[in-house]
This record gives C-alpha cells, sequence and structure tokens, in this order.
C-alpha cells in the first residue's frame, strides 16, 4: 500500500530486508554445499552431459522418431510431446464437455438441469488421480482382450489393448482433392474479409454463403470427376494377438484423457454457467425491446460478454489441467514426468538436474500462458469504456 | 408524505401445481424440450440402473474370502472392504494402539466443527487449538516415544489417517504462510514482493508431482549427512509449501477487495503496518474469502492422493495395495475399492463444499446488516 511508502525509504526497512535477503543467501548456500559434498559422496556426476547418452529403454507411445539407442535428450522431447498431446486432447475433449454441461445447468427442463448438476457435483468432489486410477485399472484394463474386444460399426474396437480405429489413406490424386478445399476455404476467408469491410463502410451486409458454397460445391465435383475420391481407410484387422492396421490409442493414453476432461469438464462447466449468469437480465430484454432475434441475441450480444467472464478462469482451468496431466507417472502414460523425472532419473541418478529441468518446462508452459492472459485482460480492459 | 393507504398484506397466492401440470411445464413444455426429457430419462436408466444393479442388486455382502465375489455376473464385492475396513482407517498401525488413533480423530472433529458455526463464539481460543493445541496433541499420541505411549514409526501409517493428517498439515500451516507471502506480495518494500512473487507463481507453475519428487528425492542430498527427515514429513513440507502459494493469492484477493479507506483511517489513527493489518484489515479481507480459503482446502484434500505416487499410503494408496492381496483377487474388487475411496473422499469434499455455499450466503446476509 502507497501509505506505507514512507516506511521503504527509512533506512531500518531496508536494514530488514538485507538481513532477509542474506538469510535466504545463506539458506542458499547451505543447501548448496551440502548438495556439493553429498553428490560427490554419491559419486554421481553432475551437469547436462547426460543428455546426449543412449537411454536404452522403450517408449509405447512416440510421436517423433525414437528407439532404445536415442537419448536422453530425445526421451525429454517425447515425454514433453507426449504431455502436450494428452493435454491438447483433454482440453478439447473437456471444453466440449464443459460447455454442454454448463448450458444444461441452466437449461429450463428440470430432469436436464439435475442431471448436469449431479455431474458436476459427483465429478469435482473426487480426487482427479483416484479417477485416471479408476478409468485405467478398474474399466480399460478389464476390458477383455482383442479377440473379444468391444465392437463399434466394425470399424472402432475397444479393448485391453486401446483403441483401435481406421485411419485415412491419401492415394495418387489426394493432392487434387486437398487443393480443391483449401481454394474453397480461401475463397470464403476473403469474402469475409469483404463483407466485413462493406458492413464498416456503408452498413449494408453482403450475402456470401450461397456463393461461397456455390464454388466450393463446384470445386469439388470437378476434383471428384477428375480423380474420383483418393482416399481409403486402413481398418484395423486382427492378426494374431493384436489388431493390424489403423491407428491404436493405447490404453493409458484412453485413460488420461477420459479422466482429465470429464474432471475438468465439471470446473468449466461451473465456469459456463457463471459466465452465461453474469450477463445482466437487461441486456436480454434490452434486445428484446429493439427486436433483435433470439439468436442474434444469443450471439451479438449474451457470448461475447458472457466470454469475457468465461476466458480467463477457463484459461486457468487449461493451465491446471496440463499441470495435472503429469498424474499419468501412476498410471505409466510415458508423459515428462514418468519417462524424465521417473524413468531417466532412476536411470541417471541426477535428481538436481531432471526435476530441474522438468520444473522448469512446467513453469515456461505457465508463464508462458499467463504472459498472454494478461495481454487479454488488458485488451479487455481497454475496451471496457469507463 | 405519505398519504396512500396500504392494503393488508396477504400473504403471496402460492400455485401449487399438481405433478401431472408440473411435469408438462417442466418437462414437455414443447418438441425439443420432450426430446430432451427422454434423453435425460435414458441417462439416467443407463447409468443410475446399471449401478444401483452393480452395487446392490448384483452385490455380495458377506463373506470371508474372494469365493464370496465370483458367482456370474458379479456386481460389487462389498466383503472385501469389510474385511480390510481396519487397514483402510488406520493403515498397518498396531491393532493394539489403535485407540490412540481414535482418540485424534475425535481431537480433530472436537476442534474443527466448533469453528465452522458462526455463532459459537470463542472464535480465537478454537483457533489457537486448532493450529497450535491440535498438532502438538496429535503428534505426541500418533508417534508416541514420551508419556508412556510405545512408538509408532510413521512408515506404519496409513489409510484415512494419513489422508487426514497430511490435508490437515496443509491446511494448518499453508494458511499462516499464506497470509505472510500475500501481505510479501502487496508490501512496499521491494526485496520482499519480488521474493514472494517468486515463490508464489514457481509453487503455483509446477505440478504438485514434481514438488512430492522434489520433497522425497532432493530434500535429503540439501540436508548435512546424518540429518534426515521422515519420509511423511517431508512430503508434509512439500505439501504445505505447495498449498501456502494458492493460498496467499486467495488471502491477496481478499486484501484487494477493501477499500483503500480502511488503510488510510486506521493510518490516520496512527496505527503501525502489524496493527493496521492485525486489527483492522486481515480480520476483514479473510472474512470476505472463506469461502476461496474453503474451496483451497477442498482442492489440497483431494491433492492428498498424489503422495501415494512417492511411497506414502494413504487411503487411496493402502485400497491400492490390497487389491494384490491374493485372498480377495476377482475381477470386481478393483472396481469396489475405488469406489469406497471415491465414496469417503465424494462426502468429504461435498460437505466442505456445502460449507462453503453456506458461508457465502452467511456473509452476503451479513454484509448487508452491515450496510444498513
Amino acid at each position: 500500500m502507497s501509505i506505507f511508502r514512507v516506511n521503504w525509504r527509512n533506512a531500518s526497512s531496508w536494514l530488514a530486508q538485507l538481513c532477509v535477503l542474506g538469510a535466504i543467501a545463506a539458506a542458499v548456500y547451505w543447501v548448496g554445499s551440502n548438495t556439493v559434498v553429498n553428490l560427490a559422496k554419491q559419486s554421481t556426476a553432475s551437469g547436462f552431459d547426460f543428455l546426449n547418452y543412449r537411454a536404452g529403454f522403450g517408449i509405447s507411445q512416440t510421436l517423433v522418431e525414437y528407439s532404445e539407442d536415442s537419448s536422453y535428450g530425445r526421451v525429454l522431447l517425447v515425454g514433453l510431446l507426449n504431455t502436450l498431446l494428452v493435454a491438447a486432447c483433454s482440453i478439447l475433449l473437456a471444453t466440449l464437455l464443459g460447455f454442454l454441461i454448463g448450458v444444461g445447468r441452466l437449461s429450463q427442463n428440470w430432469l436436464i438441469e439435475k442431471l448436469a448438476m449431479i455431474y458436476i457435483e459427483v465429478f469435482r468432489n473426487v480426487p482427479l488421480l483416484l479417477q485416471i486410477m479408476f478409468w485405467y485399472f478398474g474399466v480399460l484394463r478389464n476390458l477383455p482382450g482383442p479377440r473379444q474386444a468391444m465392437e463399434f460399426s466394425e470399424a472402432f474396437f475397444l479393448s485391453n489393448r486401446g483403441f483401435a480405429f481406421p485411419t485415412p489413406i491419401f492415394d495418387q490424386g489426394s493432392g487434387v482433392f486437398l487443393s480443391a478445399l483449401g481454394i474453397s476455404l480461401i475463397t470464403f476467408i476473403v469474402a469475409r474479409v469483404y463483407q466485413r469491410r462493406v458492413k464498416l463502410n456503408t452498413g449494408i451486409r453482403v450475402r456470401i454463403w450461397r456463393k461461397c458454397l456455390g464454388v466450393a460445391l463446384v470445386l469439388l465435383i470437378g476434383a471428384y470427376v477428375w480423380v474420383g475420391i483418393p482416399v481409403r481407410w486402413d481398418v484395423p484387422a486382427m492378426a494374431g494377438f493384436n489388431y493390424r492396421g489403423g491407428g491404436n490409442l493405447i490404453p493409458e493414453f484412453v485413460a488420461l484423457v477420459v479422466g482429465l476432461s470429464f474432471y475438468t469438464a465439471a470446473f468449466i462447466a461451473e465456469i459456463v454457467r457463471a459466465g452465461i449468469q453474469s450477463v445482466a437480465k437487461g441486456q436480454t430484454e434490452a434486445a428484446r425491446a429493439l427486436a433483435i432475434p433470439e439468436g442474434t441475441t444469443l450471439r451479438l450480444i449474451i457470448i461475447p460478454q458472457a466470454l469475457r467472464v468465461i476466458i480467463p478462469p477457463l484459461t486457468s482451468q487449461y493451465l491446471n489441467l496440463t499441470k495435472n496431466s503429469s498424474l499419468a507417472v501412476a498410471i505409466a502414460y510415458p508423459d515428462i514426468v514418468s519417462v524424465f523425472a521417473g524413468t531417466t532419473l532412476n536411470q541417471v541418478g541426477q535428481a538436481v538436474e531432471i526435476i530441474f529441468i522438468t520444473m522448469m518446462i512446467y513453469l515456461s508452459l505457465s508463464l508462458i500462458t499467463s504472459l498472454l492472459m494478461n495481454l487479454y485482460n488488458r485488451r479487455l480492459a481497454m475496451s471496457e469504456a469507463r | 408524505m405519505d398519504h396512500t393507504v396500504s392494503a393488508k398484506k396477504a400473504p403471496p397466492i402460492i400455485h401449487r401445481l399438481g405433478p401431472v401440470r408440473w411435469a408438462r411445464e417442466n418437462l414437455f413444455s414443447s418438441v425439443s424440450n420432450s426430446l430432451l426429457t427422454l434423453f435425460g430419462l435414458w441417462v439416467l436408466w443407463a447409468v443410475f440402473g446399471s449401478l444401483i444393479e452393480w452395487a446392490i442388486v448384483n452385490a455380495s455382502f458377506s463373506g470371508n474370502d474372494r469365493s464370496a465375489c465370483m458367482k456370474p455376473e458379479q456386481g460389487a464385492c462389498w466383503p472385501f472392504v469389510e474385511a480390510k475396513f481396519g487397514q483402510f482407517m488406520y493403515g498397518r498401525y498396531p491393532v493394539d494402539e489403535r485407540w490412540r488413533v481414535n482418540i485424534t480423530f475425535i481431537l480433530m472433529a472436537i476442534t474443527i466443527i466448533p469453528i465452522l458455526v458462526p455463532s459459537f463464539g470463542y472464535k480465537k481460543a478454537n483457533l489457537v487449538a486448532l493450529l497450535i493445541g491440535l498438532p502438538i496433541a496429535s503428534f505426541i499420541l500418533l508417534s508416541g516415544g514420551v508419556l508412556g505411549l510405545a512408538g509408532v514409526e510413521t512408515n506404519l501409517w496409513g489409510g484415512l489417517l494419513v489422508t487426514l493428517v497430511v490435508a490437515l498439515t496443509g491446511i494448518v500451516f499453508s494458511l499462516p504462510l499464506g497470509i505472510l507471502l500475500a501481505l510479501g506480495r502487496r508490501s512496499d518494500l521491494p526485496i520482499i514482493r519480488w521474493l514472494s512473487i517468486g515463490f508464489i507463481e514457481i509453487f503455483r507453475g509446477i505440478p504438485l508431482i514434481t514438488v512430492l519428487f522434489m520433497a522425497s528425492v532432493m530434500l535429503p542430498l540439501f540436508l548435512p549427512e546424518g540429518v534426515n527427515f521422515d519420509k511423511l514429513v517431508r512430503c508434509l513440507i512439500g505439501v504445505a509449501l505447495f498449498a501456502s502459494a494458492y493460498m496467499a493469492e486467495v488471502v491477496r484477493a481478499g486484501l484487494e477487495s477493501l477499500p483503500k479507506g480502511q488503510y488510510e483511517a486506521a493510518y490516520t489513527q496512527g496505527f503501525g503496518y502489524w496493527q493496521t493489518h492485525r486489527l483492522i484489515i486481515l480480520p476483514q479481507a479473510l472474512k470476505v474469502v472463506i469461502p476461496g480459503i474453503v474451496n483451497t482446502f477442498i482442492g489440497l484434500f483431494k491433492d492428498t492422493t498424489l503422495v501415494l505416487i512417492v511411497g506414502i499410503f494413504d487411503l487411496l494408496g493402502i485400497v491400492q495395495l490390497n487389491f494384490t492381496d491374493s485372498s480377495w483377487a476377482t475381477p470386481q474388487t478393483a472396481i469396489t475399492g475405488y469406489i469406497f475411496v471415491a465414496m469417503v473422499f465424494w462426502i468429504f469434499c461435498f460437505a466442505m463444499s456445502r460449507y462453503s455455499i453456506f458461508m457465502e450466503r452467511h456473509l452476503s446476509v451479513e454484509q448487508r446488516k452491515d450496510n444498513i
């Protein structure tokens, strides 16, 4: 508080501060020298050279090329990418689910409102680690083996080996198709920019939807006539003891995504509900008085104002989710904590360096996010006329 | 000036809808609403139907080993929970000494419950008992070695006991630490401020698991040879530091919600920094953020399960450990165990969240009274 500004000018407060600083410096020095002695006694190496050593263990899910001969540095990269992958998938699912349930919580329908409430109260009040373990050890590992897998429309298979799904194969000529899609998309964006400009200058709304759709249809039909449909599906099929072909999500990944997103969705639902409720009722009533249609009211009046309230806590939920993805270690999903701060730490033994790197990675992820958040908040604050 | 004659206030007319009317208005008011209701009924049937079938209809309720839970279409295996209940509550705490744990539980209850009731007086004495008396008493009771009590190593502690010990230690230490950090963050002394900001942002930026790893792997490295902390104590330190960073942000919100006039008035009265905060600012600021504090406690309580990853057997850890008991190995053992733990945690967390809502209402009523 600025009232106490007087204080820090006088010498005693500076002396106190220097004492604190000195005490902390002494503590750091003491800890540091103890660590050096202890490490010397354990004869573990120090420094970051170990990142270049051969790792010598396999990882069950890798997004980049990785083998047992890869280095520990590569392990770090694989772990980081796995963390980001699981976080991104869970964020997507949690947002979808959270918005649905949050809107359900405000539903006029009594039953839907109560169901949404039960969902929120159940999933929010049970520890996340327990939920992840439940999905993994309780559900996924208890599923039948690949031979008796649960089948969905003969293309998706859920078994204790994970979730097998078909993947597209792009044959020759798919370039034509993709460029047709790309050109349609660019047309749409250009038309949209044009529409905005005309609207800002003259207030007239140019109709673009039908024209854009027409262009896209002509292009796509043209592409079809020229090359046919060049995409085939690689459907997983039983071969030996497991599926071959298509893609497969390992059960650890499925359990983690389900656990993280079901848990976080409960929090997002509450944020969404609070956001929508924060928009004053007068706003809706004023819009109705101006004869603005219901849908437009929602799109142009309610949602933009609700988002202003929703987005800051939503981001911090995303951040929490990313940090919570470190619980992967409990079910051995190969995320950064599991393969780097776990397996690598056990093999190399350089606890200080490895924990430091892991913490720095999480810290920079959250600092970057909160930096972006602050920028966003500043923009909002500026647009708020006061 | 008031010449209007007010009519005698009649009680408002309450429309009581018959069940059919009510259903028509709330569930089947339109086509889309009816479809939603049908969808809701389907969910209800699919989820709760199978849950009841699993937990009651097809469940086993008595038996002494796995043979009780091996029928076809077996549901929950409740005898497993029954047989292991002692372990789930006390861990491997010696059976003859479990009365000490029970007394600790009772002490926890009689120091915590009165402080939660706003109308109950003696808040200051109560707070002292909770923050100082309870930790000392339960430490002596649980670890023993003095007053003729047999010593019990912390590696024998487990189950709900450890969950409560970790949670309460986190709560008891994080609140004062969090207040200090929040004051530090708002301080005008630049070094203090930057140290506080650094501490808070670092601990909020990393997952609890890395803090626990650090506490269990790195803390021994930091200390001179021969000095060795107990593993549980190391985890407690980690949890308390982690929770205090979150607590600091909650308290800071409370401090920022107070009008500047409060500081200025106190300053005019000649109060110094500590007097102002102790007598004027903190009592008001903390009251405002009681719901936030309780929410932080709920998060902390759920996070205590993470200690199992560094090898401490809290409630979830000890249940997980008992899955490996071959005399209870059935396909339903794991799910039954998880559901049991989930219910225990749910009861605690739900009670806390209801309490937080109750306090929020209670405080806003008081606020209104103050303003009038």
